[in-house]
């Protein structure tokens, strides 16, 4: 007899933000910034554009999850060097 | 006769011109897919130009994760010689055998363009031909190429010659007007314009070819 022992993964959302690190130049953000102005949208500052990724992850829980999350964020989905990784559960695992 | 592997990932495309520039200067050229796991019996690796797997999420990004990276960082470890021109230089970066990172243009525009290099360091296996200081006529081709790096890095880079090449009249925004780097022992470099379009006068400038030269060790004198 073989006895199984089972362990319960469940899906979890979950959302990446990947922005670049401060300091880093930032063209992209720069030129949404200036072109706020002439939309007639005023007092918009520290502009930076950034990516984001939402996946679903299987793990046992929800630390078990981010930390997954983060370590797959800083190995892949963003570059260290320039790039700061944030992972947050989304709310629809959360509801 | 010196054989050196080009490196082919989905989405190269100046594979052709970098073989048949280094088949003019002699060498002995082979393909190697991004799915091979041994580069062969070569005396050095390119990585040429492109769009390595489409450039997603960022360039270089889902190459350095390609299976003849672990032999070219083997290969590069043991102290061979490794370039890796424009996209090349993305992979490079991306799979840390060079410190820093590409960044999109400054001005968010793809440039297309002859640049002027000059020579900045002799320590590497591409400069190591050229004389300092001396100004190259080079293209560059892109649209990630600004030289991004902190400060700790860049003192390093510094400290240790690593900048081999800058541009005279800054085209991308890169840091230091860097062109192109290597890594400390100075047999991994990358660059972002392409010495191996710019290898006659009739097509513009022949400056490549003391740069490829290097590389394949002629006019090299004794190391």
């Amino acid at each position: 007899m073989v006895t199984a022992v089972t362990v319960l993964y469940v899906n979890y959302s979950v959302i990446v933000e990947v922005t670049l690190r401060p300091g880093i130049a930032d063209p992209e953000g720069a030129t949404i910034e200036r072109a706020l102005p002439a939309l007639g949208f005023s007092g918009v500052s520290a502009m930076r554009a950034g990516k984001l990724f939402r996946f679903d992850i299987e793990a046992v829980d929800a630390a078990d999850a981010l930390t997954s999350a983060e370590s797959l964020a800083e190995r892949l989905l963003s570059n260290p060097v320039i790039e700061d990784a944030v992972a947050r559960l989304d709310e629809r695992t959360l509801a | 006769m010196t054989r050196i592997a080009v490196v082919v990932f989905p989405g190269s495309n100046c594979e052709y011109d970098a073989a048949g520039a280094l088949e003019q200067l002699g060498a002995q050229t082979q393909f190697v897919f991004h799915s091979a796991t041994s580069l062969g019996d070569v005396d050095g690796v390119i990585l040429p130009g492109g769009f390595a797997h489409g450039d997603y999420l960022r360039p270089g990004a889902l190459a350095r994760f390609s299976p003849v990276m672990d032999a070219v960082s083997a290969f590069a470890d043991a102290g061979g010689p490794v370039l890796g021109i424009c996209n090349g230089f993305q992979v490079l970066t991306e799979a840390g055998l060079l410190a820093g990172a590409l960044q999109k243009n400054r001005g968010l525009t793809f440039l297309c363009q002859p640049t002027t290099l000059i020579v900045s360091s002799t320590h590497s296996v591409l400069t190591r031909a050229a004389a300092l200081g001396q100004e190259l006529v080079v293209p560059i081709n892109h649209f990630s190429g600004a030289y991004t790096c902190d400060d700790a890095t860049y003192a390093s880079l510094v400290a240790h010659d690593q900048i081999v090449l800058r541009y005279r009249d800054n085209p991308n925004g890169s840091r230091d007007d860097i062109a192109g780097v290597s890594n400390e022992a100075g047999n991994v470099v990358g660059l972002m314009p392409h010495p191996e379009r710019a290898m006659s006068t009739l097509l513009g400038s022949a400056d490549g070819r003391v740069l490829l030269e290097g590389f394949i060790g002629i006019g090299v004198g004794a190391r």
